[in-house]
C-alpha cells in the first residue's frame, strides 16, 4: 500500500466482471420501477411506516377498548380481536422486519461495503413489488367480507380457521396466509441479495472484520430469515389446504355447534412448532440489526471506538445461531415432555450470555466517552434502557415454573413490547435522525427530534411499565374486557385507563416525527457530507445523496476498521475507513 | 483472486495454512468465496433456504403421518400397476426416479459441453434434460390422475388416513412445481445457449445484463438440486 492512490497495483479487481450497473433512462425506470438499492430502500421504507401507522391506529383502538370498556360500542369483540391480530402482525412482519431488512438494508449495506449496488438489482425491485403486493392483500382483508382474521398474530389452529374466530370462514384468514405467503417470495428476492452482496460483492480492503456492526447485524438477521421464513411458508401453505380444501394437517377430530367437523387426525401442535421456529429467529431478525444499528449510533456520537468489535460480532453470530434451537419456551403451555421443557429453558438462558456480552461492551463504548446527546444518541440510549428491561422480564419468561402462571397474561405483552416492540422502534428512529442528512442532504430538526423523542420514550415506560403489574395481578392478554373478577382489584381498571391515555399521546408524538420528516425536507439546515464525523464508508460519498452507482468513477478502497474515533495523535477526532495510513495524521 | 488475499498479508509473513489459512481467506476482502461468482453463490444460498422448505414439509409429512389415528394406507400397494397381466408395486414411481436421475446425468454433459462453449451440444443436452423433466411431470400427471380416479382426494382416499392424500398431493405438487419451473429454465438456456447469446454478450431481456455459460452450470446446481430432493420424497414417502 504505498501509494494514496493506487492501492495494490497491478492485481485485478475482483468486481470488474460482475458490475454491469443498470442504467436507467426514464424517469419511470429511475424513480418507480427503480433498479437502485437505495430508491428500492427508500420504498421499502415508506411503505413499511405507512402499514406502520395503520397497527399503530390499531393499537388505539384497542387501547381505548381497554382502557374505558363499555365506553366504545362502535368496537365490538370480533373486532377487537381482528385489531390484535392484525396490530401483531403487521408490527412484526410489515413494518419491523420490512424496514430492517428491505429498508436499511437496502441502503446502507451497498454503501457501507463499498459497492456499487445489491448484486441482481433486478430480482432487488421485484422484493419490493412483492412486498407491495403482500400489504396490499393485507390491506384488502380489512374490506372482504367478514373483515380481518382475528385469530391472533400467531395464527395457532384448529380456532384460525374455525366459524368461531372473526374472519375464520370468510377471507380474512385466507388473505393473511396468502399475504405472507407473498412477503415471503419477495423478502427471498431482496435477501439473497443483501446476503450475497456481502459475502461476495465488499470494496478492496473491506474485510469482514472491517465491516461495520450495522452490516454484520442486518446480514445475520437475514441469513436467519432466509432459513426461518421457510417454516412460516410450509405451515401457510399447509393451512391454506386446511382451510381450502378440507385436509386436515393441523386439524384433529372436533365437534363445533353441535356438529363434528370433517376433520381427524391432525396435529396442531406441529403448527406451533413450525410457527415458532419461525416466530424465535424473527425476534432476532428484528433484534440482531438493531444491535448492529445501536452499536454504530453509540461508537459515532460517543466518539470513542466501540468495545470489543469482535466479541460484538461474535456475539451476534452466536445469537443468531442460538435462536433456532429455542422455539419452543413459547409452548410451556402447550403441553410438551417436561424434558423438553428443560432443554429449552436451558437454550432459552444461554441467549442470555451473547446478549449481555453486547450489553456490557455498549455500556463500556460509553465509558468515559465524549458523549453527544444528539437524538440518535438519545434514542440509542432509550435502546439500551428498554432492552435490558425487557431482557430481564425474559429471564423470567423463559423459566418453565414462572412462565407457566405468568403466560397468557398481560405480563407477556409488556415484556415482548419491551424487547421487541419498543427497543427495535427506537433504533429505527434513531437511525432514521442518523442517516436522514445521507439520504437527503438535509438534518432533521433537532427541537423537534427532542420533543418526539421525551414523549416517545417516557410514554413507552408509562405505557409498558405498568402494564407488567397488571399482568402480575392476573389479567390475561387477548382479553375484550375482563368485567368482574375476583383476582383483579378495581384500580387495575384506572390504571388501564391511564395507559390509554399515555398510548394516546405517544401516538399522537409521532405526528410530531412525521411532521418533520416532510419539513425537514426542504427546510432543514443543508448537513453536508458528513455532518456526524462519522467514518464509516457511507459519509464518504462524493456525493450527497449519493447518486445512482454511489461512489463515483472509483470504488473507495478500504485501510482500517470503522471505529478509529479520537485516535490518538491523529489530526481529528476520527479518521474515515478510505482514509490510507500514511494520511491518517492529516 | 488468490493474490489479492496474499497480497493483503506483510510480505514477509508466509500465507498461513490449515485452518488458519481457511479462515483468513474467508475473511479476506471483496469476497468470501473467491472463485465463486455472485450468481453462484446466490442460487447456493436460495438452495440452502428450499432445503429447509422441503425439509419442513416432509417433517410435517412424518408428523401427521404419526399423529393420525387412522391406518396408513400401503404405498407398495397404492402406486402398483398391472402391466400385460402382471401387479408390479411402485413401477411408475422407479421409472419416474431412473428418469430424473438420468436427467441428471444429461444435465451434467451440458454444462462440461458448455465449458467448452460447444453450443450446439450444450443446446442439445438441455433440451434433452428438459425432456426428461418434462416426461417427469407428465408421469406424476398420470399418477395423479389415477389416484384421483381410485377415489384419493386430498381430504380422503379409500383405503386409511387423509392425511395420505393431503400429503401425497401436496409434496408431489410442490416438488412438480420445481421440476416445471426447472424445465423452464432449461428451455430459456437452451435457447440462449443455441442462440449464442453468452457468445455475443447479448443483455438479458428483463435484467439488461450479459450473461455467460456459467448460467448453464447455475441452472444445474438447481436441477441436481430437485433430483436429490425427490430421492428423500422416494425414501419418506414411497419407501416407508
Ligand atoms: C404505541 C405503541 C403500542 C401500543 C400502545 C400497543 C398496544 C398493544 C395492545 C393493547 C395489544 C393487545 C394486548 C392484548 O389484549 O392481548 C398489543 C398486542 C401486540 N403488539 Fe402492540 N402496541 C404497540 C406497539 C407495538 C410494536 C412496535 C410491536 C412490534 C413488535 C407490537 C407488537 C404486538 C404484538 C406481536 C402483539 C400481540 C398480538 C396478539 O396477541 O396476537 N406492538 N399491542
Ligand atoms: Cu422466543
Amino acid at each position: 500500500m504505498s501509494t494514496a492512490s493506487g492501492p495494490l497495483d497491478g492485481i485485478p479487481a475482483a468486481e470488474v466482471p460482475d458490475v454491469e450497473l443498470y442504467h436507467p433512462k426514464s424517469w419511470l425506470t429511475k424513480y418507480v420501477f427503480s433498479q437502485d438499492a437505495k430508491i428500492i430502500g427508500i420504498q421499502y421504507s415508506l411503505t413499511a411506516t405507512s402499514i406502520g401507522l395503520v397497527a399503530l391506529v390499531l393499537s388505539w383502538l384497542m387501547r381505548l377498548q381497554l382502557g374505558f370498556p363499555g365506553t366504545f360500542d362502535f368496537i365490538t369483540p370480533a373486532e377487537y380481536y381482528q385489531f390484535i391480530t392484525m396490530h401483531g402482525m403487521i408490527m412484526v412482519v410489515y413494518l419491523l422486519t420490512a424496514l430492517f431488512l428491505g429498508g436499511f438494508g437496502n441502503y446502507l449495506i451497498p454503501l457501507m461495503i463499498g459497492a456499487r449496488d445489491m448484486v441482481f438489482p433486478y430480482a432487488n425491485m421485484l422484493s419490493y413489488w412483492i412486498y407491495l403486493l403482500a400489504v396490499l392483500v393485507l390491506v384488502a382483508s380489512f374490506f372482504a367480507p367478514g373483515g380481518p382474521t382475528g385469530a391472533g398474530w400467531t395464527l395457532y389452529p384448529p380456532q384460525a380457521i374455525l366459524s368461531g374466530t372473526p374472519g375464520g370462514q370468510d377471507w380474512g384468514i385466507i388473505l393473511m396466509l396468502a399475504s405472507l405467503m407473498l412477503f415471503i417470495i419477495g423478502f427471498t428476492m431482496g435477501g439473497l441479495n443483501y446476503v450475497v452482496t456481502v459475502l461476495q460483492a465488499r470494496a478492496r480492503g473491506m474485510t469482514l472484520m472491517r465491516m461495520p456492526l450495522t452490516v454484520w447485524g442486518i446480514f445475520t438477521a437475514t441469513v436467519m430469515a432466509l432459513l426461518a421464513f421457510p417454516a412460516l411458508f410450509v405451515s401457510a401453505v399447509m393451512m391454506l389446504l386446511d382451510r381450502l380444501l378440507g385436509t386436515s394437517f393441523f386439524m384433529p377430530a372436533l365437534v363445533e355447534m353441535g356438529q363434528r367437523l370433517n376433520h381427524e387426525g391432525g396435529s396442531p401442535l406441529l403448527f406451533q412448532h413450525l410457527f415458532w421456529f419461525f416466530g424465535h429467529p424473527e425476534v432476532y431478525i428484528v433484534a440482531l440489526p438493531a444491535f448492529g444499528i445501536v452499536s454504530d449510533l453509540i461508537s459515532t456520537h460517543a466518539r470513542r471506538n466501540i468495545f470489543g468489535y469482535r466479541m460484538m460480532v461474535w456475539a451476534i453470530v452466536i445469537i443468531g445461531a442460538l435462536s433456532f434451537v429455542v422455539w419452543a419456551h413459547h409452548m410451556y403451555v402447550s403441553g410438551m415432555n417436561p424434558y423438553f421443557g428443560f432443554f429449552f429453558a436451558t437454550t432459552t438462558l444461554i441467549i442470555a450470555v451473547p446478549t449481555a456480552i453486547k450489553v456490557y461492551n455498549w455500556l463500556l463504548t460509553l465509558w468515559r466517552g465524549n458523549i453527544h446527546l444528539t437524538v440518535p444518541m438519545l434514542f440509542a440510549l432509550a435502546f439500551i434502557v428498554t432492552f435490558v428491561n425487557g431482557g430481564l422480564t425474559g429471564l423470567f419468561l423463559g423459566n418453565v415454573v414462572v412462565d407457566v402462571p405468568l403466560s397468557d397474561t398481560m405480563f407477556v405483552v409488556a415484556h415482548f413490547h419491551m424487547v421487541m416492540g419498543v427497543a427495535p422502534i427506537f433504533v429505527i428512529f434513531g437511525a432514521i435522525y442518523h442517516w436522514y442528512p445521507k439520504i437527503t442532504g438535509r438534518m432533521l430538526n433537532e427541537a423537534m427530534g427532542r420533543l418526539h423523542f421525551w414523549v416517545s420514550f417516557l410514554g413507552a415506560y408509562l405505557i409498558f411499565f405498568p402494564m407488567h403489574y397488571i399482568g402480575l395481578l392476573g389479567v390475561p392478554r387477548r382479553y375484550y374486557e375482563i368485567g368482574e373478577t375476583a383476582f383483579v382489584p378495581a384500580s387495575a381498571a384506572t390504571l388501564n385507563a391511564f395507559i390509554s391515555v399515555m398510548a394516546l399521546i405517544v401516538g399522537a408524538a409521532q405526528i410530531v416525527f412525521l411532521f418533520n420528516l416532510a419539513w425537514s425536507l426542504r427546510r432543514g439546515r443543508p448537513a453536508g457530507p458528513n455532518p456526524w464525523n462519522a467514518t464509516t464508508l457511507e459519509w464518504q460519498t462524493p456525493e450527497t445523496p449519493p447518486p445512482h452507482g454511489n461512489w463515483g468513477k472509483e470504488l473507495p478502497v478500504v485501510y482500517r476498521w470503522p471505529y478509529d474515533y479520537s485516535v490518538p495523535g491523529a489530526a481529528q477526532d476520527f479518521i474515515p475507513q478510505n482514509h490510507p495510513p500514511a494520511r491518517a495524521a492529516e | 483472486m488468490e493474490g489479492i488475499a496474499q497480497a493483503q498479508a506483510p510480505a514477509t509473513m508466509e500465507p498461513a495454512g490449515g485452518m488458519q489459512g481457511f479462515v483468513a481467506d474467508w475473511s479476506s476482502d471483496q469476497r468470501a468465496f473467491k472463485n465463486v461468482s455472485w450468481g453462484k453463490a446466490m442460487m447456493w444460498i436460495f438452495l440452502l433456504s428450499d432445503t429447509f422448505i422441503f425439509g419442513c414439509f416432509l417433517l410435517s409429512y412424518m408428523t401427521v403421518r404419526m399423529s393420525t389415528t387412522v391406518p396408513w394406507p400401503n404405498p407398495s400397494e397404492v402406486f402398483a400397476l398391472e402391466i400385460a397381466g402382471q401387479h408390479l408395486p411402485l413401477i411408475l414411481i422407479a421409472i419416474m426416479t431412473f428418469v430424473l436421475i438420468t436427467s441428471s446425468g444429461t444435465m451434467a454433459m451440458a454444462v462440461n459441453c458448455g465449458y467448452r462453449r460447444d453450443r450446439a451440444r450444450t443446446a442439445a443436452l438441455l433440451l434433452v434434460t428438459a425432456l426428461f423433466g418434462a416426461a417427469f411431470v407428465g408421469m406424476q400427471a398420470f399418477e395423479w390422475t389415477k389416484l384421483i380416479h381410485e377415489g384419493v382426494r386430498p381430504w380422503g382416499n379409500p383405503w386409511g388416513a387423509e392425511q395420505f392424500g393431503s400429503a401425497f398431493f401436496m409434496i408431489t405438487g410442490f416438488h412438480g412445481t420445481h421440476v416445471t419451473i426447472g424445465v423452464i429454465f432449461l428451455l430459456i438456456v437452451a435457447r440462449k445457449v443455441w442462440r449464442g447469446d453468452y457468445d455475443t454478450g447479448r443483455p438479458g431481456f428483463f435484467t439488461s445484463r450479459k450473461g455467460r455459460y456459467e448460467i448453464v452450470e447455475i441452472t444445474g446446481l438447481y436441477w441436481h438440486f430437485v433430483d436429490l430432493v425427490w430421492v428423500f420424497i422416494f425414501a419418506l414417502f414411497y419407501l416407508w
